[in-house]
């Protein structure tokens, strides 16, 4: 019972604050509301006794992605009527995809392969059980291998991303004080000899 | 469950190991030409070569929990990677210097590459081959790219990278198809679920489907060819070269590891998909290239029309049918290698040599290039005695074997369609004005190793029977 007042009342946070992040006018806000979304799975996904994946959603997600992302809109000066401005006409076809997905879900987890999960609930576990550790150890041994190379991509992507856009050097105002000290005079001042002139009025 | 067999994995760490090292090396050395970065990244491949030839022991072996093979078939094909990408970052850096758009990364980006390559060609795992590609094909974006200032090269590396997702996209969800029907990923464990059941599911062969296009995409066979010419044409000619030489080896390697170490029991069904690819490539491929007036592009063509034919070694669907396909991709990745050098030699700063006229008249400012390019040309085009020769009669005759006669009678008249584009190259070299007079100018080692390039195309289609045996033996049980 108790479980079942906490699932809802999140589930319905969730709801609406997904529903709030398309709606919402300002940006900043709809960016709020997609932490409140996030926060509200996560606590979903605590319930199912997920702890390990529920934090590493709100660490990785609420605490880097999304402030990241805040910054971004921030910065940027984001034409909100041109974001809009199709919405009406993509509408339907939203919609429809939205539709399809939505019955393919219904059918999935309606359908024979969930029967086990919803007759007997979750596999209890003993409350030394961690999956914490269990990640770890299936990441660390099983599939040490995978995790591997995964990192290695994600390395490329990082040397990716900087070769492409790093700028050469000369575009760059740091100072240079060596230069700055050195200089001479000579370098910045421009003597002109010439010959004085009258005012013509 | 321990981490067993772990020294078979050495070429790889230090291939991992020592791309970081480039990476630091790089970054701290001042030098404009990159030189400390690039001669590190090609003792890198060297080190990783040598480390390939000793630990192969040419029986199948398994590592890092069943992820990990290494058999007859990855020991060839790693080694031909490395020695193939040393050549190809050495004619990169020419280029590079050329057009004064030297970048470290780019060495970097070569070893990651590589290192995905090398991941791709031991998987035995769905996980494993999709992370491999996905390591390849990233480092082969950001290489696409690397010339900024350049708007085709940019349209290009879009292109390559919308298409490559997509593509991606299609494997994943076929593996993930796999996966349902079979309830496993690894490669051994897949095969032997579908060979227990005599009549397995219509997924499975969905899935099939879905894996098989992820797969000619990499490949580039027709109908999934489109980014190939736009990418060809719009990458600089150094990454062309890069992309059409060693990563048609792994996209071999990735085919042969899905479709018959996963696939196997699934042969009549793949077989008739992949002769549909192959015909259609070998025409599509030459017929198109015929119309072509920039160089680049004809080579683009030119790929898809060898595609075809090594597609057909897999069609052949027997062991050596595979060696057929093996001994063309290794054909290839030299010949095409060959090509872009030519392109990249002729070129100066500001002009590349990628129009036909550009080899008007080459025999006399430079009548050894004319003939080193006459070599490439003719093994293209599949003229004993050189080595493409003995590619597409390797292919042929694994194919009349396995009692497909019309699909080789195919392949023979578009080879012959397809030898008319290369052999107007050679009139065109030999017969026409030069349009300047003066001799290309060029570095000795650029000339050298180039000579070695095409010479090695002689003088193994010369004697051919030692690679064909080697790729006998990968595929031999």
């Amino acid at each position: 019972m108790f479980e079942q007042i906490i699932f809802y009342s999140f589930g319905t946070m969730l709801l609406l604050s997904a529903l709030m992040v398309i709606s919402v006018r300002n940006p900043v806000y709809a960016a709020l509301f997609l932490v409140l979304a996030f926060f509200s799975t996560s606590a979903i996904w605590l319930l199912l006794r997920a702890e390990f994946l529920a934090i590493v959603l709100v660490l990785v997600y609420v605490g880097a992605v999304m402030v990241l992302f805040l910054f971004v809109v921030m910065m940027l000066d984001i034409n909100l009527a041109r974001l809009r401005a199709g919405f009406m006409r993509y509408l339907p076809a939203g919609a429809l995809v939205a539709l399809v997905l939505a019955a393919s879900m219904v059918l999935v987890v309606g359908g024979e392969g969930f029967n086990e999960i919803r007759e007997s609930g979750l596999a209890e576990r003993g409350p030394a059980y961690s999956n914490t550790a269990e990640l770890g150890e299936a990441l660390f041994t099983a599939y040490l291998y995978p995790l591997e190379i995964a990192g290695a991509i994600l390395l490329v992507a990082i040397i990716a991303a900087i070769a492409l856009t790093q700028r050469a050097k000369r575009e760059t105002k740091a100072q240079n004080p060596d230069a700055q000290v050195a200089v001479r005079r000579q370098d910045r001042v421009r003597l002109v000899k010439m010959s004085s002139e009258r005012d013509s009025e | 469950m321990s981490i067993d067999n772990l020294s078979l994995l050495l070429p790889e760490i230090a291939l991992l190991t020592l791309a970081c090292a480039t990476l630091m090396v790089d970054i701290f050395s001042n030098d404009p030409k990159h030189g400390p970065g690039y001669w590190l990244a090609q003792l890198t491949l060297l080190v990783t070569a040598v480390l390939v030839l000793v630990t192969y022991t040419g029986d199948s072996q398994y590592a890092m929990a069943g992820m990990f093979v290494s058999d007859a078939m990855s020991g060839l094909l790693k080694f031909a990677i490395c020695i193939i990408s040393l050549f190809a970052l050495f004619y990169s850096r020419e280029y590079l210097l050329r057009h004064d758009i030297i970048k470290g990364e780019y060495f970097v980006l070569g070893l990651f590459a590589v290192l995905g390559m090398l991941v791709m060609v031991s998987a035995n795992n769905l996980l494993t081959v999709y992370l491999g590609l996905e390591l390849l094909s990233l480092s082969l974006y950001a290489m696409v790219a690397i010339h900024r200032d350049s708007s085709s090269a940019s349209e290009a590396a879009i292109k390559y990278f919308v298409l490559g997702a997509i593509a991606s996209g299609m494997l994943l969800y076929g593996i993930s198809i796999l996966y349902g029907v079979t309830g496993s990923l690894e490669l051994g464990a897949v095969a032997q679920v579908l060979e227990g059941q005599s009549d397995y599911p219509t997924l499975a062969i969905f899935g099939l489907v879905f894996v098989l296009i992820g797969v000619a995409f990499k490949l580039g066979a027709v109908p999934f060819h489109m980014w190939l010419p736009d990418v060809y044409q719009g990458a600089p000619t150094a990454v062309t070269l890069f992309i059409g030489s060693a990563p048609k080896l792994a996209a071999f390697a990735m085919a042969i590891r899905l479709l018959v170490d996963g696939l196997g029991p699934l042969l009549p069904d793949w077989q008739q998909m992949l002769m549909i690819l192959a015909v259609l490539s070998m025409a599509t491929g030459n017929l198109i290239a015929i119309a072509q007036t920039n160089i680049k592009r004809m080579l683009a063509y030119s790929t898809i029309a060898h595609i075809g034919f090594l597609l057909l070694g897999l069609v052949a669907g027997n062991a050596g049918g595979y060696a057929g396909a093996m001994f063309y991709v290794i054909t290839y990745a030299l010949m095409s290698m060959g090509g872009f050098a030519m392109i990249i030699l002729l070129g100066r700063k500001g002009a590349e040599a990628d129009q036909l006229d550009d080899f008007s008249g080459l025999a006399e400012r430079s009548p050894w290039l004319a003939f080193l390019m006459l070599i490439l040309m003719f093994s293209m085009a599949g003229i004993p005695p050189f080595l493409g020769f003995w590619a597409k009669w390797f292919v042929l005759r694994e194919v009349i074997q396995a009692g497909f006669v019309w699909i080789a009678l195919l392949a023979v008249a578009f080879a012959i369609v397809g030898a008319f584009y290369y052999l107007r190259v050679v009139k065109l070299m030999y017969f026409d004005e030069p349009r300047e007079p003066d001799e290309p100018q060029c570095s000795t080692p650029l000339r050298t190793v180039l000579s070695v390039n095409g010479l090695s195309l002689l003088l193994l289609g010369l004697s051919p029977g030692l690679l064909m045996s080697l790729c006998m033996a990968a595929f031999s049980p």
